[in-house]
């Protein structure tokens, strides 16, 4: 068993703990912790968690209380389709200046809300703190109070605050704002001529379900809600892929929840069983073998044989139309070794299934906020000698690969350009991707664009 | 969105912003920094923002951007940064071994008071590295401004005047622009035949040829000993008012460098301007070569007069950038009706507004730290034959079917554009290609078959 080297002072003490290398090291990897002070971190803040998973909500404003920065970077860059409304593509900021700095910026926000309301007469307002907003203590909750009061719409503060934690805590601040807008009204909104009357009691509808953590990026939302609707099963509300106002309003009706980002949405799909009574179940639509998988845990869960009769004839019928495309991929990438550095555990798992389905050997794994669960997991389908590591840089990157002798890089924006610098093919699994990769179209898109980026003849010139 | 834009303009009272035209300043910081030599630039906040700004310069360059951050928790907002700093500096330069770092601050750091220049005094600095800083809060002016802070922050801390007599040689401050325009002012200054210091410069850096290495700090970018020796510089040209003169009269009053602030020399005018106060400060004769591209651009200025003249076009972006684009449209004949940028500052106003007078040109739209929604209702009331802009442009140029020119920071859905400069004869010989494109290409499209020409 090689012993991986890791050579001072390239790799920071502090670090050494959130690298190790499968078979060499008996310790689990170490994660979920703040980054070193000083180091060239990947990783992204808590309004980023926040806004990546709101934002698909295609009606709604999204307003970013705090100095321009944080609305600007976030400006549309999520490729999440919509078959409605445009509206969520638009960039609103309070563009907090030094003096709401100084006297607080409540004021300048009511009004920014008064106008945005004038303007474009929304149904729903996210009104987005950042870290400045933290520390001086804006008080969001009586703004928007006051002003969804005013204007009878619902405006819901986002407590996103960057530094209050990393990305997942963003997670968690937007399904706190998913589950205050999927509430139902309270009974006296309900009632049209002044009787008070019993709470409404949620009627749910059978094979019906949510789909939570499915942004729609290059339309995956809706391969899989036509994978579905072949078997019998209707999707409800994706969450929060091209969803919109009337439809998450409609998320207690469901019969069941499944989640595809686990990262982003277990919080949610937990804390709607308990209010709503919905079951959830984990599926993924990565990867053949997972859709696969996942067709049948749906059908199973409906008890209903002609569900699973029916998900049975599509699986067939998916699978012989990818079968040969696929073969002659496979056979292009025989010897080809990848290095994996994405987001969340849950796509660096699916990632290493994916691999594994078309022959290619993972070398390097690594995410910037995967779980503990989620690292053992990545560690029992790794092969011996791969690298694992939490929240890694730049350098260290640069030395696993190379020592590992990766021929391609799966990553997001930051890590294109290092890859290519290291004469190294790169695919995109972050929120810019522009095929989808989910289904059995996926897995055939998925095969495709490691093949034409680690085949491609740049590679020669370099 | 298309029609989410209404025509019907209000005063908007709150402030707030719809569709930006600016960003903040770290990273701006962030940039100039990358343009000096070994340097780490260093962001000192919470790492979200550390994040998006390499993200969003990654995007625009299609190069690694390295940066660190002081990774802020919870803990660093209540008891101030300084720990997070020195844990910082002394991690970066036993990992990453920069020559140099540069400490920007994000709203957060600058919110809870952090005192750089004291925190850096405290710390850990290896021999003969180095720590600057600049005082970067996002909630003051943009990424313009961020820009301008690093790169006066740099000659503040490093130049120095060692010498009795100012040497023969010229500081250049090109500006928030590309690596290939920075290319473009060093090769003309070369041809020129005068000594010169470009900062910073980040051709080299954010340009750098693929070599099957990953190099954390590339060849290029201004040189520690070069920024040292801007004090004994004959003068500083400072290109754009509003990203490079501050460094410029830093330098006058520390080392008694004459500056002069010029246009960023884009287009015909602003370049012989440059030219001249080289050839008269040096006394130079303007290279044959350069007069030789001079006469090619207005070679393919006469081509192609006809085309352009009395055509209205719509420009934003940032303000040296735009002031230099409205002096060269208006030299082609064209009508600059709307004219926006997001970076605040009356003195683009009086200043687009003399030039507009200048050529007889009444009732444009001139605004400074504007949004794209006023731009885009500008249009809707006004329209234009073309517009000129950043990447965020696409969106009114769609929705309003209108040919469309990108120019600027950030481009983030076309590549190669930052290794091809906009300044110089060189730089206006493409935009004049980009714009007469644009503009043909629509024509083609639009005309009938009878009307379709194979000459134009
Ligand atoms: S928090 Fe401040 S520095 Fe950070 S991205 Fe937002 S505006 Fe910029
Ligand atoms: S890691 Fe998962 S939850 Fe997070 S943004 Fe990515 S896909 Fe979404």
């Amino acid at each position: 068993m090689e012993q991986l080297a890791l050579k001072d002072p390239k790799v920071i003490e502090e670090r050494k703990e959130f690298i190790s290398t499968k078979g060499a090291q008996k310790q689990q990897v170490k994660c979920d912790e703040d980054s070193v002070a000083g180091s060239i971190s990947q990783r992204a803040c808590v309004f980023c968690g926040a806004r990546v998973v709101l934002n698909p909500i295609t009606d709604a404003i999204h307003l970013v209380h705090g100095p321009i920065g944080c609305a600007s970077y976030t400006w549309d860059i999520r490729g999440s389709l919509t078959s409605g409304s445009n509206h969520y593509r638009n960039s609103f900021s309070t563009d907090m200046k030094e003096k709401d700095v100084i006297f607080g910026g409540e004021k300048k926000l009511a009004i920014v809300i008064d106008e945005l309301v004038e303007k474009y007469k929304p149904k729903l307002i996210f009104v987005y703190s950042t870290c400045i907003v933290g520390v001086i203590g804006d008080d969001l909750e009586a703004v928007c109070k006051k002003q969804a009061q005013k204007y009878n719409i619902e405006i819901i503060p986002v407590q996103s605050s960057g530094f209050i934690g990393n990305k997942s805590a963003g997670y968690r601040a937007a399904c706190d704002a998913l589950l205050r807008l999927i509430a139902p009204a309270p009974q006296e909104q309900l009632t049209n001529n002044g009787e008070t009357s019993q709470p409404k009691e949620v009627k749910k509808k059978s094979k019906t379900i949510n789909y939570l953590g499915d942004f729609n990026l290059a339309a995956e939302a809706w391969i899989i809600k036509n994978y579905l609707k072949e078997i019998g099963v209707e999707i409800n509300v994706t969450f929060t892929g091209d969803s919109d106002y009337v439809s998450l309003k409609k998320a207690p009706e469901a019969s069941l929840n499944i989640i595809q980002c686990a990262g982003s949405m277990t919080y949610l799909a937990k804390k709607m069983e308990e209010i709503y009574d919905i079951p959830f179940i984990h599926i993924s639509f990565l990867g053949i073998e997972d859709t696969k998988e996942s067709i049948r845990k749906i059908a199973r869960f409906f008890n209903d044989p002609e569900i699973e009769q029916k998900a049975e004839q599509l699986i067939a019928r998916e699978l012989k139309t990818i079968e040969s495309q696929l073969d002659w991929y496979k056979q292009k990438l025989q010897g080809t070794k990848a290095a994996i550095y994405v987001g969340g555990g849950f796509k660096a798992i699916s990632l290493l299934k994916q691999f594994k389905e078309l022959g290619v050997e993972v070398v390097m794994v690594g995410t910037q906020t995967g779980r503990k669960e989620e690292y053992q997991t990545i560690s029992e389908l790794a092969t011996e000698g791969t690298v694992i590591l939490d929240d890694a840089n730049p350098t260290e990157l640069e030395q696993f690969m190379t020592e590992k002798g990766a021929d391609l890089l799966v990553g997001g924006v930051k890590e294109r350009p290092l890859a290519y610098k290291l004469g190294l093919a790169f695919i995109d699994h972050n929120h810019d991707r522009k095929h989808p990769l989910s289904g059995f179209v996926g897995a055939v898109n998925f095969a495709k664009e490691v093949y034409s980026t680690v085949c491609s003849p740049v590679w020669k010139y370099v | 969105m298309l029609d989410a834009t209404t025509k019907e303009m209000k005063p908007r009272l709150s402030g707030g912003v719809i569709n930006p035209a600016k960003t903040c300043q770290p990273i701006g910081a962030m940039y100039a920094a990358l343009g000096i030599h070994k340097c780490l630039p260093h962001s000192h906040g919470s790492q979200g923002c550390c994040s998006y700004h390499r993200m969003h310069l990654t995007r625009h360059f299609r190069d690694p951007v390295m940066a660190s951050t002081s990774s802020f928790t919870e803990g660093a907002s209540v008891f101030g940064g300084g720990a997070n700093l020195k844990t910082a500096i002394k991690n970066v330069f036993t990992i990453y071994n920069p020559d140099i770092m540069a400490v920007h601050t994000t709203c957060l750091s600058e919110t809870i008071g952090d005192d750089i220049p004291t925190i850096i005094k405290q710390s850990e600095v290896p021999d003969g590295k180095l720590v600057i800083h600049a005082s970067t809060p996002s909630y003051v002016g943009s990424h313009i401004t961020g820009f301008s802070n690093m790169v006066k922050g740099a000659v503040t801390y490093l130049a120095e005047a060692t010498m009795e007599e100012k040497k023969e040689q010229v500081n250049i401050i090109p500006g928030f622009v590309n690596p290939g325009d920075m290319r473009e002012i060093k090769r003309m200054a070369k041809v020129m035949g005068v000594k010169n210091i470009v900062l910073p410069d980040t051709s080299g850096v954010l340009d750098s040829p693929m070599t099957g290495e990953f190099d954390m700090f590339p060849k290029g970018g201004t040189k520690i000993a070069e920024i040292v020796d801007t004090g004994n510089s004959k003068m500083s040209i400072a290109l754009g008012s509003f990203a490079s003169s501050d460094a410029a009269y830093a330098l006058e009053r520390k080392c008694k460098v004459k500056p002069a602030v010029l246009k960023t020399p884009i287009g015909i005018k602003a370049t012989d301007e440059f030219l001249m106060t080289l050839s008269s400060n040096f006394g130079k004769e303007v290279a044959k070569e350069l007069e030789e591209e001079r006469g090619q651009l207005v070679d393919i200025m006469t081509d192609t007069h006809f085309h352009f003249h009395g055509k209205k076009v719509a420009v934003f972006g940032d303000p040296d950038i735009v002031i230099g684009l409205t002096e060269y449209l208006l030299s082609l004949g064209m009508i600059p009706v709307h004219v926006l940028t997001g970076t605040p500052g009356s003195k683009f106003e009086t200043e687009i507004k003399e030039m507009l007078a200048r050529a007889g040109i009444e009732g444009s739209n001139v605004k400074a730290a504007g949004d794209l929604y006023t731009f885009h209702q500008w249009i809707k009331n006004q329209p234009a034959d073309l517009m000129i802009g950043n990447t965020y442009g696409k969106y009114i140029a769609r929705a309003e079917d209108i040919p469309f020119v990108r120019v600027g920071f950030p481009i983030l859905d076309r590549s190669v554009h930052s290794y091809m400069p906009i300044v110089g004869y060189k730089g206006a010989m493409r935009l004049l290609e980009m714009i007469s494109n644009a503009l043909l290409d629509r024509k083609d499209r639009d005309s009938a078959d009878e009307d379709f020409e194979l000459v134009m």
